[in-house]
């Protein structure tokens, strides 16, 4: 079976800075990626071309074989609609309550009954281990919490492919632990094929199937977190020795 | 003693040459007018395209409609109150001179109709719904609510742009006719009540002198003004970045942008209908 997502010679610049240069990357269906990195090294830039948010200076992006580099308007809208993205800062609407925000991808492309879009919200609130908060609005919620709402909402309409935009940034290590079972809760029950953005190593190594390193614009390393904890790229070596270092 | 470098005017290349600078900030500045104008055409464009096709988002439209236009009523007739009361004033005290009092009345009705009404209206929907515009449609875009908007298959011009817009070229006319009657009450109160003039002269010589078309012009005028008001909130809002500065300054170029954009319009509106 192809990869459901292909990423090839992909080259991006934003001035005179050359933040992607000639990247190739496949992500087989149902897994988890994780692209790891550090600050700055392009990770976001990355996962905004396989949404279509960004378009490249040069490459492809294939979803599903489709090439959605071209496409825009209604063509693109399509593409979408088989990804949920749950964004750094969860990206909540905050003028929306809890429940307004987890509903809006039902109310705006799914026709259902009220009653029917209450049930689908309850039910994935669930999921993600919120009760009784659905009246609340994000400034009320903690950070983990509002992570939380924010898969909620991404996985509302039962989507291919989930992008993790650093999921456990600023979090504390319980809420960390607690995103991380979230992540691989939602690929055992899900199914789906999860894109975990991060410079966090604990993390990465618990949820990963395969790891990208991206430094410098490339992906300098890639495989399963065995294989990369064995590379002898400096790159590599150097970020991970931060962590592995110290255990 | 002096090196070479302090006695040739040629060796001093890091010397600012304060022409040359003038010259590129001047050049700068219309590049980034041009660009920011070219940004603007081609998203009211993207308005008008969004604005005719379906979902019609009329609940987002109706909350806008409420926004702009009801919330900005007792603001504009207190100034239209307050600017008839003033015309009457003044224009009295000149008047009085050679014994016209009589057109105190027309001139007050006149000049809120189609110049002081659709302007002043314009600047306060500006002051209080464009600057919540700028500063809500720039928040949204640095916390990646617009990001989040565009990932759910949703139109952020439609969704968030077209029922904005659309306020205030509806609103802006509407607040304009507020605006034209509490400004004539109010020149009215100060011609009639306090400078002792008759109420029949004062309402006769309006209606002799103010014709609908002049009403008409003002209208016209405000939904120029409402468009293009909303327009430069929206634009400079939806492309804020940089954080709480960024959206500070983006939320500073709409308000002056807007004020340009009226007084400029003005202009050149009146121009083109007459």
């Amino acid at each position: 079976m192809p990869p459901i997502i292909q990423i090839q010679d992909l080259h991006k610049s934003f001035g005179d800075n050359a933040v992607l240069k000639g990247i190739n990357l496949d992500i087989e269906e149902g897994t988890t990626l994780v692209v790891l990195g550090g600050s700055g090294s392009g990770k976001t830039v990355l996962m905004k071309h396989m949404i279509g948010l960004l378009k490249p200076d040069r490459g492809r992006v294939l979803v599903e074989g489709q090439d959605i580099v071209p496409l825009d308007g209604e063509e693109l809208a399509r593409v979408r609609k088989k990804f949920g993205m749950v964004f750094q800062a969860a990206a909540l609407f905050d003028s929306m309550t809890v429940y307004e925000n987890v509903a809006f991808p039902l109310r705006e492309h799914a026709k259902l009954k009220e009653s029917e879009i209450r049930e689908k919200v309850k039910e994935k609130l669930a999921i993600v281990g919120l009760r009784n908060v659905e009246s609340k609005y994000p400034a009320d919620l903690s950070g983990g919490m509002r992570k939380r709402v924010g898969l909620a909402r991404a996985i509302i309409l039962d989507p291919k492919i989930v992008l993790y935009d650093e999921p456990t940034t600023g979090l504390d290590p319980i809420t960390t632990d607690y995103v991380d079972e979230m992540i691989l809760d939602a690929k055992r029950e899900l199914g789906v094929t999860s894109v975990v953005i991060s410079h966090d190593i604990a993390s990465a190594f618990k949820v990963a199937d395969r790891i990208a390193f991206l430094s410098q614009g490339h992906i300098v390393e890639q495989g399963p977190p065995e294989q990369l904890r064995r590379s002898e790229e400096p790159a590599v070596k150097a970020f991970l020795s931060t962590w592995f270092g110290k255990q | 003693m002096a090196t070479d470098a302090e006695k040739s005017p040629e060796a001093a290349p890091d010397e600012p040459n304060t022409f040359v600078e003038g010259v590129e900030n001047v050049g700068r500045g219309v590049i980034n007018s041009i660009s920011s104008f070219g940004g603007m055409a081609t998203l009211a464009w993207e308005i008008l395209r969004w604005s005719v096709r379906p979902p019609y988002r009329l609940q987002n439209l109706f909350a806008q409609l409420d926004f702009v236009g009801v919330g900005s009523i007792f603001i504009v007739c207190l100034t239209g109150t307050f600017t008839g009361m003033v015309f009457a004033q003044q224009s009295s005290r000149a008047f009085e001179l050679f014994g016209a009092e009589s057109l105190v009345g027309p001139t007050v009705a006149l000049t809120i109709t189609r110049e002081l009404a659709p302007v002043f209206t314009a600047l306060m929907v500006t002051m209080r719904a464009g600057s919540a515009m700028c500063t809500e449609l720039g928040t949204m875009r640095v916390t990646e609510q617009v990001d989040a908007l565009e990932t759910m298959a949703v139109s952020p011009v439609q969704y968030l742009l077209v029922p904005r817009v659309l306020a205030g070229l509806i609103m802006v006319p509407m607040l304009t006719m507020l605006f034209d009657t509490s400004g004539m009450v109010g020149g009215f109160f100060v011609s009639v009540t306090l400078k002792g003039m008759s109420a029949g002269t004062w309402l006769a010589r309006t209606q002799t002198w103010l014709d609908p078309e002049d009403i008409f012009e003002g209208l016209i005028k405000a939904a120029v003004f409402g468009f293009a008001v909303s327009l430069i909130s929206c634009y400079r809002g939806f492309n804020a970045s940089g954080g709480a500065k960024g959206v500070g300054k983006a939320t500073t170029e709409a308000m002056v942008g807007s004020a340009l954009a009226i007084f400029i319009l003005d202009y050149f509106v009146g121009v083109i209908l007459h």
